[in-house]
């Protein structure tokens, strides 16, 4: 249900942000000129979050921190739902650990930044406290779960494939097992309607991912002929 | 120099990221619109009784026909990256200056209306009722933005504020409470062909009159051509040019240029205007009616190329938009691009060895430049990205012997607006003008210490006339700020062979 949701909201988002008209040129000069610098800017901008890293260094080094911690833990991740494992997913078994470390450093360094800066502090909203409340949950659940107080892997795995295959298989009931899923499936349903957004949005910003080009080619959208029809009251 | 009303921020050489100070500018709000002015533009003349539905109607409106809006209202994660990157949040310290809540002014009542979570748990997530308080702040904040762009450089997302606030404004102007500077001059270009005002005869007038001041001066028949159809080039000036200090050094210094180039120009008085308000009030067709004068005069006159003078927020319309608003420029010379700029015309010129510089001229000065916001991160000059960066510096470079950089955290991209752009040029609006240039005079400062620098040259109207205005309050004299094109002028050779 929850991942039905997280799809079909975020398919919606998406499809919104790629219908809707982008009427003039705006991207933020100096840019590239040709489709293939766009996309080595926004790959700069994905993988090395360079415009952060130009706007402030420890927000970049805990956002960083966090985000390749989670790549990594979620490529992990998909040895619970492969099987047999697939090779590239076992072979980085070993860095799932130091993962949910980068991952739980990143996301303190943010809360502290967020708690201590009095100009974070005052743009903060409570859901920007209990999204990091929730991850910080996530992770750590999850790093209990199988390096302090270890579950039965085989038998989350078994339910997990049940999962895949609609076939309800029994889950161990260790308290940092339930909430470890229980948080995650919170995460997917909010996932669509909140500042998680900005993972997909990045991809439609128009600052971002159009050319300079405006002499070169003309832009024009669907939009304008509606502008020239005199639409004013 | 003082204003009694507020204190000028002390100069500092390394820059200080304020405290937040809450409602340290809650007072400031330029002037509203007249009714008369208001209805020339297609805006309700006063607030309308249903401007809550009227408001929403119009963000509605605009979140389907802009994509950048949906996209940056959602995604903002509130990292605070931006926080410290605005000149009027480093001037002023209200934090309602700071850009990511600036848009918060319109993303909480967008999240209260357009969203699931707004609607279902406001508090949660800092949604909030449209409500009067929240139009007046909007008035006051979003003409305490320049439309600089300076904080989307360092957005993980790129999120433009100036976007936001052009959106902010024109649903203000829509429910009938718009800003009487901006909107009143757009009238007039509607209505005369410039922000001044100026109609032809007095524009002839004026240009007969720095004829013979460039022919007392040098003892040259420079040529100030008007309305001359079958020219060669149409120059499109911001009307600040045609009598403002230093201003009209720059036209002066473009003139020569032409003079010496032996190409044919001239001025339009149907056009004679390169700024365009309508980028600052957000509004789409006023922008492109402003805009469309240019196409009629070029196409009238029967020129080959259009070459637009120093004026920042215009260089970004005219390079970023024409070719949409008013395009295609079919009619024109395809060898040279639509339109070019005054540096990309005269860098051209000096590459082709057509004009000769004395750099020695300029000798007494040492000078600096302010790139102005809407050049570097809204447009751009030459044909490789940052060209509008290295062409200008090559001018100045050819022109003056004694050149030094500002401190590069404060230059090229990252340069800091003067404090006066995006239609906030206006004299009710003077402290926030004072405050928010205090980054750049800081910067300013270091070099005349550092280098002894005696003069900045810009290539905007906006900056050169703010600029003049401010320069006095940090008790440096208003003759710093230059003309890039006067010191071309000043440097240039005249000589027979053309």
């Amino acid at each position: 249900m929850a991942s039905i949701l997280l799809v079909v909201a975020l398919v919606r988002r998406v499809f919104i942000y790629a219908t809707t008209p982008a009427p003039l040129v705006i991207p933020t000069t100096p840019a590239p000129t040709t489709w293939v610098g766009v996309i080595g800017r926004m790959l700069r901008e994905v993988v090395f979050f360079e415009s952060l890293f130009k706007g402030n260094k420890w927000t970049w080094l805990f956002g960083w921190l966090f985000h390749f911690g989670m790549l990594i833990v979620l490529v992990e991740h998909l040895r619970y739902v492969s099987e047999p494992v697939w090779f590239w997913v076992a072979s980085i078994k070993w860095l799932g650990l130091y993962g949910g470390i980068a991952m739980f450093v990143g996301l303190a360094g943010l809360w502290v930044r967020r708690l201590v800066v009095d100009r974070v502090r005052y743009i903060s909203t409570p859901s920007d406290h209990m999204m990091l409340g929730l991850m910080v949950a996530i992770v750590g659940s999850g790093l209990l779960m199988v390096y302090v107080f270890p579950t039965d892997i085989v038998m989350v795995k078994s339910f997990m494939l049940g999962l895949l295959r609609f076939d309800w298989q029994p889950l161990p009931s260790d308290p940092q097992v339930v909430v470890h899923l229980a948080l995650t499936l919170v995460l997917m349903i909010i996932f669509p309607f909140s500042k998680l957004l900005h993972a997909p949005g990045v991809f439609f910003s128009p600052t971002r991912n159009m050319r300079d080009n405006p002499r070169e080619r003309r832009h024009i959208t669907g939009w304008r002929s509606d502008a020239n029809s005199d639409k004013q009251t | 120099m003082a204003d009694p009303n507020f204190k000028t921020p002390k100069l500092t050489s390394i820059q200080d990221v304020p405290a937040v100070q809450p409602g340290a500018m809650d007072h400031s709000k330029p002037f509203v619109a007249k009714a008369e002015h208001q209805e020339a533009l297609g805006f309700p003349g006063e607030l309308v009784d249903n401007w809550k539905e009227v408001a929403l109607d119009k963000m509605s409106d605009l979140l389907k026909t802009n994509r950048a809006l949906p996209v940056f209202l959602d995604s903002c994660v509130k990292c605070g990256a931006c926080t410290d990157k605005c000149h009027y949040y480093l001037g002023t310290g209200d934090p309602k200056n700071m850009p990511v809540a600036r848009q918060d002014l319109l993303r909480s009542v967008y999240r209260r209306y357009f969203t699931v979570a707004g609607k279902v748990l406001p508090k949660l997530v800092g949604a909030k009722d449209l409500t009067e308080e929240v139009l007046e702040d909007w008035y006051k904040y979003y003409h305490q933005c320049s439309e600089c762009r300076r904080c989307s450089v360092y957005c993980p997302y790129g999120i433009d504020t100036a976007e936001i606030t052009m959106a902010g404004r024109e649903i203000l102007a829509s429910v009938g409470v718009g800003q009487k500077y901006s909107n009143e001059i757009i009238g007039k270009v509607h209505k005369i062909g410039n922000n001044l005002g100026l109609p032809e005869p007095a524009l002839a007038n004026t240009l007969e009159g720095l004829e013979e001041e460039v022919k007392e001066d040098t003892g040259i028949d420079v040529k100030f051509p008007l309305d001359q159809a079958g020219a060669d080039v149409l120059v499109i000036v911001p009307s600040a040019d045609f009598f403002a200090e230093p201003h009209v050094d720059g036209l002066i210094g473009y003139a020569k240029v032409f003079h010496q180039s032996g190409i044919s120009w001239t001025l339009s008085s149907y056009a004679s205007e390169a700024a365009n308000f309508g980028i600052f009030v957000g509004n789409y067709e006023n922008m492109q009616k402003v805009a469309e004068r240019i196409r009629t005069s070029a196409m009238e006159l029967g020129v080959k190329r259009i070459v637009v003078g120093e004026c920042g927020h215009a260089w970004r319309v005219a390079y970023s938009f024409w070719n949409t608003l008013i395009g295609p420029f079919d009619f024109l010379d395809s060898d040279f691009p639509v339109p070019q700029h005054v540096c990309e015309f005269t860098s051209e010129l000096l590459r082709q060895n057509i004009l000769r510089l004395d750099p020695e001229s300029n000798d007494d000065k040492i000078v600096t430049f302010h790139d102005s916001c809407n050049v570097s991160r809204g447009s751009r000059m030459g044909n490789k990205p940052g060209g509008q960066f290295t062409i200008p510096r090559q001018l100045l470079r050819a022109s003056c012997n004694h050149f030094v950089d500002m401190a590069p955290e404060t230059t090229h991209e990252h340069t800091f607006c003067c404090g006066g752009g995006g239609g906030l040029l206006t004299d009710d609006l003077l402290e926030l003008r004072v405050k928010g240039a205090s980054p750049r005079m800081n910067s300013l400062q270091r070099v005349i210490e550092d280098e002894g620098v005696t003069h900045m040259a810009a290539i905007c109207a906006i900056c050169k006339s703010q600029f003049s205005k401010v320069l006095p309050f940090y008790g440096m004299g208003m003759e710093m700020i230059v003309s890039l094109h006067q010191l071309v002028g000043d440097a240039l050779v005249f000589d027979n062979e053309h």
